[in-house]
């Protein structure tokens, strides 16, 4: 944790004097660390002269950041009207099934994290999902089961 | 003989439907045929049912072949498919598909032809004409030329773009600023993605032109965290865009300044609003600010702020290049020049077709899109993102254009039109517009943030069939609180699917037709 802290300190210096450097910090913190852990809100709080209040508050307002490490790999499949009209539903709970784990939880293994995402941009194509980096457009009931063993997540 | 060029795009649907690994294959299968091929990996085209769609340079013009994944690869060679070879996978010379050829492309004139990244590339297909151009005005002209365009705001709000431009100009301030909102959160549109993964130099130039028409110095484009290929991709460009003088403190050797930066948004839909966008730039949490003062005049960091969407701003190049008149010449009424509409959902030929304003949607989703991708009968249209209406059938001949949308209740917003057969819920689609909304509420206003959530309780009990009557009774009037009451379009136009499922689709809530006029 120490490393951690220490990583969150150069981050909140180099971003002091951006403009409105707060979200990209909280950005480059979770990219650095996996997430964004509590101990760095007094850190970040402090480098740019804010209330540890508003730092939380930034922190928790946004969708994209997370205060908890998440799952080694992390599954998003698209929730969005476009993906919906082909089956998204129905895609989140084979997903659910499949990896034993439900939608915006991390397995008990740590293994993976799935979560819901507001769209993907992919819906010419959809469902789509996300498995780590790697977008999957036109994802079926019949390709799931590949997509995440491939990924190494079979069960 | 020289070595035949193949075309494998790098957009995220492409890259989705397996669009790596093609190319990957592609290198593979002529390196051991001991061929050399040299691949360029594009921009899309926008036909994302064929994706990968993989184009080779004949001396005709350019071959499709799609969807090529990379087990199809070896069959390609064998059929010669780099002279342009006869494949089952073939669709002919890229220009002569239909969908391609029927549209009537301005914004997105480049879009698949070149590499993204490739300055040469921009240069050679007309890019920087409109930046020149703007050089040679003085930045009243500049406005002068968006104004008599006609072009609206793109995003939704279909405001003049012109006008805006001449407020900010008119303002007095030391710094201003020209902000693109690239946080695309709407389901059902890509066209902002694809300009910045597909032609991000023409952003650029878009918002350069801003910059010098207005006086803005500096510019920030804010792009949705779920777009990570376009936000490396258009971080990219800015770098080679300012290495090359067409960013900087220089821009064109003008002696004019124009700095730009990204900014990552972090997954909260609401900051497509532009207040709440500027909020979010600030460092803060996106929350929706009153409205006076306009940003035009008191917006980012307080100071006179031009805040356009992507396409709006990729419109203006060719509006500088061609003249106002040549873009004003597309579109009917008061809806000028061309629309990138995006086709999406359950449709068999999803994509991008960019159209002069005046077209149907019966055009678009059946000429166009080939009805659904199950095969089964179109129910209902979702026009204009999330908080659009849906369209029932008896409106499908009505022509997009804004005024003729909005008379009937409806928005043509981004262009984003979300297909869905007849196995559609759409009081389930009512409710889950009413959970969005709840779930992405900034908080800030009552009608929105509580309205929201005491809707999904209301399509609930509706749908369960607690005292069904008085439960359209209650909706409709929550719906006209958060229709008037709410502070952005968040909470005001959430309304627009609810109402429209509840008015077209009234068995689907359980109520018999004629009970649709309970309220």
């Amino acid at each position: 944790m120490n490393q951690d802290l220490g990583t969150v300190r150069t981050i909140a210096t180099a971003h002091r004097q951006v403009p409105g450097g707060l979200l990209p910090a909280l950005h480059a913190v979770q990219d650095a660390l996996g997430h964004v852990p509590d101990e760095a809100v007094p850190v970040l709080a402090q480098s740019f002269n804010l209330s540890r209040a508003e730092v939380h508050g930034v922190l928790t307002y946004y969708h994209h950041f997370r205060r908890q490490p998440p799952g080694r790999q992390i599954v998003q499949v698209c929730r969005a009207e476009a993906c919906q009209a082909c089956g998204a539903d129905e895609v989140m709970a084979q997903a659910e099934s499949l990896l034993g784990c439900a939608a915006g939880e991390t397995r008990a293994d740590g293994e993976v994290t799935l979560l819901p995402v507001y769209c993907l941009g992919l819906c010419a194509s959809s469902p789509a999902l996300q498995i780590g980096d790697k977008l999957h457009a036109a994802v079926t009931p019949a390709r799931l089961p590949r997509l995440l063993a491939d990924a190494g997540l079979a069960r | 003989m020289n070595t035949p060029t193949v075309y494998v795009p790098r957009d995220s649907a492409a890259l989705a439907a397996g669009a790596d690994e093609t190319a990957a294959a592609i290198a593979a299968e002529a390196a051991r045929r001991g061929l050399s091929v040299s691949i360029v990996r594009n921009g899309s085209r926008g036909l994302f049912w064929l994706e990968p769609l993989v184009e080779v340079a004949t001396p005709q013009g350019r071959v499709a072949y799609g969807p090529v994944h990379a087990e199809n690869v070896p069959a390609l060679f064998d059929a010669g498919w780099l002279q342009g070879g006869a494949h089952a996978l073939g669709h002919g010379l890229t220009d002569a598909i239909p969908y391609l050829a029927r549209q009537e492309r301005l914004t997105f004139a480049r879009m698949g032809l070149t590499d993204p990244l490739s300055l040469a590339d921009y240069q050679a297909h007309e890019g920087w004409a409109g930046l020149q151009a703007a050089l040679r005005l003085d930045g009243a002209a500049i406005v002068q030329q968006v104004l008599d365009s006609g072009l609206r705001g793109r995003g939704g709000a279909a405001f003049p773009a012109g006008i805006k431009w001449r407020t900010v100009r008119q303002a007095q301030a030391a710094q201003k600023y020209v902000v693109c909102n690239a946080d695309e959160g709407d389901s059902g549109t890509f066209s902002d993605r694809m300009v910045m993964e597909g032609d991000p130099y023409l952003l650029i130039e878009g918002m350069a032109i801003a910059g010098l028409a207005v006086g803005a110095t500096r510019g920030y484009v804010y792009i949705r965290s779920e777009y990570p290929h376009a936000v490396a991709t258009l971080r990219e460009a800015i770098a080679r865009a300012t290495a090359a003088g067409f960013l900087g403190d220089d821009v064109g050797g003008s002696g004019r300044a124009f700095h730009l930066e990204v900014r990552m948004a972090a997954g909260a839909y609401v900051c497509g609003e532009e207040t709440a966008m500027l909020e979010s730039i600030e460092g803060k949490r996106g929350i929706v600010r009153a409205k006076p003062p306009l940003p035009a005049l008191a917006g980012l960091f307080g100071q006179p702020t031009v805040i356009n969407n992507v396409i709006s701003l990729a419109s203006v190049p060719i509006i500088l290049a061609r003249g106002a008149a040549f873009y004003r010449d597309y579109g009917m009424g008061r809806s000028r020049g061309t629309l990138p509409f995006q086709l999406a959902g359950n449709i068999r030929h999803g994509g991008l077709v960019e159209k002069a304003f005046g077209l149907t949607l019966r055009e678009l989703v059946f000429d166009f899109g080939g009805g659904t991708r199950s095969g089964r009968p179109v129910k209902a249209i979702q026009v204009g993102g999330p908080l659009g209406a849906y369209v029932p059938a008896s409106r499908w001949d009505e022509p997009l254009d804004y005024e003729a949308y909005a008379a009937f209740g409806a928005v043509l917003g981004h262009g984003g039109i979300v297909v869905h057969d007849d196995s559609a819920d759409m009081a389930k689609l009512a409710r889950y517009a009413m959970e969005f909304c709840a779930l992405e509420s900034c908080g800030k206003c009552t009608p929105c943030r509580i309205g929201s959530t005491r809707g999904v309780e209301v399509i609930d009990r509706l749908r369960r069939d607690e005292r069904r009557a008085e439960q359209v009774i209650l909706l409709r009037d929550l719906c006209d609180t958060m229709l008037h009451g709410s502070l952005c379009a968040m909470g005001g136009m959430t309304p627009y699917p609810v109402l429209s499922a509840l008015d077209h689709y009234p068995e689907d809530f359980g109520l018999s037709v004629p009970d649709k006029k309970a309220a």
